[in-house]
């Protein structure tokens, strides 16, 4: 019986896994004609990677689905609104400061921004910090006006939109080695843990208040937290060089 | 080689743990200052919770292992210029039509890799759930992959012609705009997240050195400001795949509608 069940889910991780190993094999053989160097090493990688993915999904449904819709639903019994927009801030805060990926970009857009004789190189730390709390605090703040949003109801179309207007006026006066970075930091600062809790806390919130559809206003807050970076880097980049 | 592996594995996972700290501290203090209630199914959730992070501490070296050494070689042979150009000379200007094959990898890289995005997985999940199943789990996975895909490979055409940026972006938001305005309204919310939800963990390190890859090799091309973007493109044309995909599909029903409105009038 549970051996059945692990399988099947093994099954599954394997399904996920199947398009990249048909990919990377096609390239491999067919185009570049070349042989797999250290099948071994390759083939002991994709397990783990099978086995990887089988766990993780199995903890969604057992600990972060349920966590962030209980601790939506705890939040709004509790009918403070403050309380609320308090955990929203600091989760979109908390778990984008120290994200890799952002540290990884930060430290990539002040290089540049340095070699471009946009700032000096002395002050390319301070940058980068300066950087990394302004897409923190934007990751935070779009989390804020995401719950917001499915407390009032806003429709979410008129606030994305005016968002894109945003963006595409900043681009148009923003230093252009600022460009591509802010574009590409609305994508990375959305992690594989934040994701599944960002997703149960909007439909648990939509459940939870009465009149909100969870499909229509429970999904949005990743869009936010991909948007606002955008904005805030070119911003800062804005702010800084001139 | 084990040895190594061990020493690799408490790295990622001392990674993964540090990435939930926060979160477990953020939750923790408000459930013992704010709510003051206890938290049912406890146990449930740590167990949970702890399978989470160990599942993608060990996704993470697999990857490390496995894929990302070999998807970064491959991104560098295939937008080398001798293998473009062959053994002949490599002109000053790129030729866009000599990079068919990095267009094909980057299409079928950013469909793969996004079938295998763990938070993609999520949130197709619970879009299932909350639409009582009217939106399909694997309906949901694949539309998006194909629109990264798109995304990946208009991308990668970007960076061989050296076209700015922002216009195409310009051009995925009026798009977006105008399909916003009349796709149906469930879908609008999911299909905008489905854009943020595509570039985690496997995308982004493979489309990255692909992307800085071209732009180191092109020729005429800067790193520093043609190497960005690709992940722009794969958050954008996923929101376009999906508003697409429910509009064909709330056309056909109509059309359907339609015909069997005809029959029983005859």
């Amino acid at each position: 019986m549970i051996t059945s069940v692990i399988l099947k889910k093994l099954i599954n991780a394997l399904q996920d896994l199947l398009p990249i190993i048909v990919v990377i094999g096609f390239f491999q053989i067919v185009v570049l004609r070349q042989p797999l160097p250290q099948m071994g090493e390759v083939l002991f990688g994709a397990l783990l990677v099978v086995a990887g993915l089988t766990l993780f999904v199995q903890g969604l449904e057992m600990g972060l689905f349920p966590i962030g819709e209980a601790m939506a639903q705890a939040l709004a019994r509790k009918g403070s609104l403050t309380w609320l927009l308090l955990f929203a801030f600091a989760l979109g805060f908390s778990t984008t400061v120290a994200e890799p990926a952002l540290i990884a970009v930060a430290a990539e857009a002040a290089e540049i921004a340095s070699s471009g004789g946009l700032i000096h190189p002395d002050t390319q730390q301070q940058y980068a910090f300066g950087l990394r709390m302004s897409v923190a605090f934007s990751v935070g703040l779009a989390i804020l006006i995401g719950v917001m949003r499915i407390i009032r109801g806003w429709p979410i179309h008129y606030l994305i939109i005016s968002g894109y207007v945003i963006v595409m006026g900043m681009t148009t006066i923003a230093p252009e080695e600022i460009i591509g970075i802010a574009y590409d930091a609305g994508g990375v600062t959305t992690s594989t843990i934040t994701v599944p809790l960002v997703a149960a806390l909007g439909v648990g919130l939509a459940s939870t208040i009465r009149g909100r559809s969870p499909l229509v206003d429970g999904f949005g807050l990743i869009a936010f937290a991909s948007l606002l970076p955008m904005i805030f880097v070119m911003g800062y980049g804005l702010i800084i060089f001139n | 080689m084990f040895v190594e592996f061990i020493h690799d594995f408490s790295k990622i996972l001392l990674a993964t743990g540090r990435d939930v700290l926060p979160i477990l501290l953020l939750i923790t203090g408000f459930q013992l200052f704010v709510i003051r209630q206890p938290i049912p199914h406890l146990r449930r959730l740590l167990v949970g919770g702890v399978y989470v992070v160990i599942g993608l501490a060990l996704f993470l070296a697999g990857l490390e292992k496995a894929l990302f050494p070999l998807g970064k070689i491959m991104a560098t042979q295939l937008s080398d210029p001798t293998f473009i150009y062959g053994a002949g000379e490599i002109p000053l200007q790129a030729d866009w039509k000599a990079y068919g094959w990095v267009y094909l990898f980057g299409a079928m890289i950013g469909f793969a890799t996004t079938i295998a995005e763990p938070s993609l997985i999520a949130v197709a999940q619970k879009a299932n759930e909350v639409s009582a199943g009217a939106i399909s789990t694997w309906g949901l996975r694949i539309t998006v992959a194909i629109g990264v895909a798109f995304g990946i490979s208009l991308g990668t055409f970007r960076i061989v012609t050296g076209t700015p940026l922002y216009l195409y972006i310009l051009a995925g938001y009026l798009i977006v705009i105008a399909q916003t305005l009349m796709a149906p309204k469930g879908i609008i919310a999911l299909a905008y997240d489905s854009g943020g939800v595509t570039t985690s963990t496997v995308t982004v390190p493979l489309v990255a050195a692909l992307g800085l890859g071209l732009a180191a090799t092109v020729p005429g091309r800067n790193p520093a400001l043609d190497g960005f973007g690709l992940i722009a493109f794969a958050s954008l044309f996923p929101i376009i795949a999906v508003m697409g995909y429910a509009q064909l599909m709330h056309y056909l029903s109509q059309r359907r509608k339609k015909i069997m409105e005809n029959k029983n009038a005859l």
